[in-house]
């Protein structure tokens, strides 16, 4: 993973904050989560470090000092009850079905390998959450959740999206960010503002 | 943003001014003793439309929401985490073979409905589609003609001041827009070199957001945040359009007001509204009952009320009430494009095709479909990227091509099946009432359709120049459940969205409609939401409303 490269090295999103790409709304919403990341509400601290555990996989960034924060945001939905608006026949509600499933992959780990999720190598790791994405697990672990279901529609999901409502994300791909009141003017193909991304060619 | 969840904030004789920070309108209050005309559940593009109809028309109207008044000059952020309730998230179960994704998916919560997240295609439906079965041989055929809802169509996109191009490719001969079409954004252009060089039409589509100011709105400026809340009322939702107008003619707006059941009389007839504003159950008196909750809360709110007299729910007398769900198919196809695309600017949707629409020569299916150029924005685009199974280090790389992706996704026509319904389940809301159960697989015909369309999507996209191509599946919008027709046997309603079993009790959202089309429904909602209101305003002139 070392290996990562963006085509946006000198970009930071966050230099438009006082721009007319930002709005006050925005600000507020942006600064609260750089600046308040929520204490631990809802999880074990057991099922906290191996989430932990498993987002530095599923979401890898070796090379921040500091990683982008994952768990407590997802704690906090949780601490919340902050639903999708949907669940699927066989899927229990939100909150049992994610403190299932983490009983679940701490259970597969302690099967298979007779040790904590967090204590395999980063291989081992890789190679479990890929057998619960796939759904190929020991059925005893899990009670009655469709390990895969849950791996997609909550895991990875929520992991995901909470990488990628942080601002560093944002610049390591080149999004623009907050666009209110000013938006853009160059539309086209190839076209580009001056307040966007420039993409260095390699 | 976070005062609009906890508190009304349209009571006290005021309602939020959507146009200016920090002010109020002036809003007509009605007791609950007091028995209004209508009663009026949902502010969407079929609730709040009808709500400015009835208001205008003389009648008096109280429009219920379960959700919040936004003020979109104040509350929205230009972030998609935080706008997160701007939908419906409370339970409801999915299932099927091919269960569909709810909450953000489709289904809005708030004055103004699903329009307030809605990405504003304004299309019509093809003229054929209206009576489907008899001209085209599937589906079912609608109590009313395309002639008989033109008019209501146009009223509609008059009403909405719609941006659209001089001569649109497809359908009945139309007067121009009434205003200009937007610039395509890159991703519109894709489609666009796809199409020319394979040798079909495409268009710049239509959009319900202004391309020149309009009144206190401002045009659109291409930021591209349209599923999260328009922070320029350039977005002409119903919360910005026809709401103002419903208050400005003395209809008023009950905000964080959730109704739970509509209340019967022992002569057969409903006799108003129960519903939950700030913990507390309270009683609307009302002549007439509108439910307009869009496709899965109005067949459950006509189900949670089932009483002595109506057993299985109202207007429930054949079984009809949540049957024939329909969505639509929403497959996608994604690739790299060598060129900078940057998609996150302007609407998402800013042209399509139609052609498989009007075109039905080659189908080996029935029905049609159109597809749209995308804009994911890159929490949306990280979970399409997980969908399709990456993660890790795989995953994080991929994303910094988003600059490079475009894509393009179906409105795919499904067909009306019984056994695709809502119905209750046993377990219940915050608020003591039961949830709905979704149900939904496709036909083998949607299946047909949808490999069609996958196939057309794939030529256009790498015609479009576009390499690497991978495919994704979704649905969109929801149609059906309380069905118009002709027959008071095989329908819940009549073609002026009255139900057949109780006369003052009427619906008027995406439920009624009958097929599912392979355009975006709200126009053809709104355009019904128009022409039920002058057909209401007729019948209480004639003295037939009342029967
Ligand atoms: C992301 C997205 C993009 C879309 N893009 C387009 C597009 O480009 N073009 C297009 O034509 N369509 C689009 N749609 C679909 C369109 O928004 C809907 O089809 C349309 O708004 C449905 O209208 P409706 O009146 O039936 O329901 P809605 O507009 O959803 O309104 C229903 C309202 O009723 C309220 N309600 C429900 N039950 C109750 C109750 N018991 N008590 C009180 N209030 C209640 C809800 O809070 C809601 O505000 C889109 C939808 C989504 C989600
Ligand atoms: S792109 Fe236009 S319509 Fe969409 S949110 Fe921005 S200003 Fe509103």
């Amino acid at each position: 993973m070392s290996g990562f490269k963006t085509p946006y090295p000198d970009y930071d999103v966050l230099k438009k904050w006082d721009t007319p790409s930002w709005n006050e709304q925005t600000r507020a919403v942006i600064k609260r989560r750089l600046d308040e990341i929520p204490e631990r509400r809802f999880l074990s601290e057991d099922e906290w470090t191996l989430l932990e555990a498993i987002a530095a996989r599923l979401m890898p960034q070796p090379e921040r000092e500091a990683p982008v924060p994952i768990v407590p945001w997802i704690d906090e939905k949780l601490a919340e009850d902050r639903r999708p608006g949907y669940r699927y026949v066989g899927m229990p509600p939100m909150r049992e079905a994610w403190r299932q499933g983490l009983a679940g992959i701490a259970g597969e780990a302690r099967e298979r390998h007779g040790t904590d999720f967090r204590d395999l190598e980063p291989d081992a790791q890789d190679a479990l959450l890929g057998a619960v994405q796939r759904g190929e697990i020991d059925g005893r672990q899990w009670g009655d959740l469709p390990a895969d279901r849950f791996f997609s529609e909550l895991l990875l999901k929520e992991i995901v999206a909470v990488y990628y409502s942080h601002p560093a994300a944002w610049s390591e791909i080149g999004f623009g960010g907050p666009a209110s009141p000013r938006g853009y003017v160059r539309l086209g193909l190839d076209e580009r503002d001056p307040w966007e991304a420039e993409e260095q060619h390699v | 943003m976070f005062d609009a969840i906890d508190q009304p904030r349209a009571q006290d004789g005021r309602a939020p001014d959507v146009f200016r920070p920090g002010a109020w309108v002036q809003m007509r209050c009605y007791d609950d003793s007091e028995q209004v005309d209508f009663a009026i559940v949902g502010t969407g593009a079929g609730g709040g439309t009808l709500a400015a109809k009835l208001a205008e028309a003389g009648f008096s109207v109280v429009a219920f929401d379960a959700g919040p008044f936004w003020r979109p000059l104040e509350d929205f952020a230009s972030d998609e985490a935080a706008q997160g309730d701007l939908y419906w998230t409370d339970e409801r179960i999915s299932g099927g073979a091919d269960p569909i994704q709810l909450g953000s998916n489709n289904s809005g919560r708030g004055v103004g409905g699903s329009t307030v997240h809605y990405t504003m295609i304004a299309l019509r439906w093809r003229p054929d589609w209206f009576k489907s079965r008899s001209k085209l041989g599937y589906g079912r055929d609608w109590p009313l003609s395309f002639e008989e809802l033109e008019p209501y169509y146009e009223e509609a996109e008059e009403s909405l001041k719609i941006s659209g191009p001089v001569r649109y490719p497809w359908g009945k001969r139309r007067k121009r827009y009434p205003y200009r079409e937007h610039p395509v954004n890159a991703s519109g252009l894709v489609l666009a070199r796809g199409c020319e060089r394979i040798g079909i039409d495409w268009s710049p589509l239509p959009l319900a957001t202004l391309s020149a100011p309009r009144g206190m709105a401002h045009p659109c400026v291409y930021r591209g945040f349209c599923k999260y809340g328009c922070s320029t009322n350039a977005k002409q939702s119903v919360l910005v359009t026809f709401v103002p107008r419903a208050i400005a003619a003395g209809a008023e707006i009950r905000d964080l007001a959730m109704v739970g059941r509509i209340e019967m009389g022992k002569d057969g007839r409903a006799t108003g509204v129960s519903y939950n504003r700030r913990g507390k159950w309270r009683q609307q008196k009302a002549r007439h009952v509108v439910v307009a909750g869009y496709a899965i809360e109005t067949p459950r709110l006509l189900l949670n009320s089932a009483c002595p007299e109506f057993p299985d729910g109202l207007a429930n007398d054949n079984g009809l009430v949540g049957t024939h769900l329909m969505t639509h198919s929403g497959p996608g196809v994604w690739g790299v494009l060598d060129e900078e695309i940057r998609s996150y600017k302007a609407p998402p949707c800013m042209a399509g095709t139609e052609h498989w629409n009007y075109s039905d020569e080659g189908k080996d299916f029935h029905g049609g479909y159109a597809f749209m150029s995308q804009g994911p924005l890159p929490t949306d685009w990280a979970q399409t990227l997980a969908a399709r199974g990456l993660w890790g280090a795989a995953l994080r790389q991929e994303m910094t091509r988003y600059n490079h992706t475009a894509g393009l996704v179906l409105v795919g026509e499904t067909e009306p099946q019984a056994h695709n319904r809502v119905e209750l389940a046993d377990e219940k809301d915050q608020y003591g009432l039961r949830i709905p159960r979704v149900t939904f697989s496709y036909s083998e015909n949607d299946r047909r359709l949808i490999e069609h369309g996958r196939k057309s999507m794939h030529q256009v996209l790498a015609a479009g120049g576009a390499h690497q191509l991978w495919d994704t599946h979704d649905t969109s919008h929801l149609m059906g459940g309380c069905r118009m027709g002709d027959d008071p046997k095989d329908s819940v309603v009549d073609a002026d969205g009255r139900t057949w079993a109780i006369p003052n009790l009427w619906v008027c959202d995406g439920s009624l409609f009958p097929n599912s089309g392979g355009v975006n429904p709200s126009l053809t909602i709104q355009a019904l939401a128009c022409r039920i209101g002058d057909r209401i305003a007729e019948m209480a002139k004639r003295g037939e409303l009342d029967r």
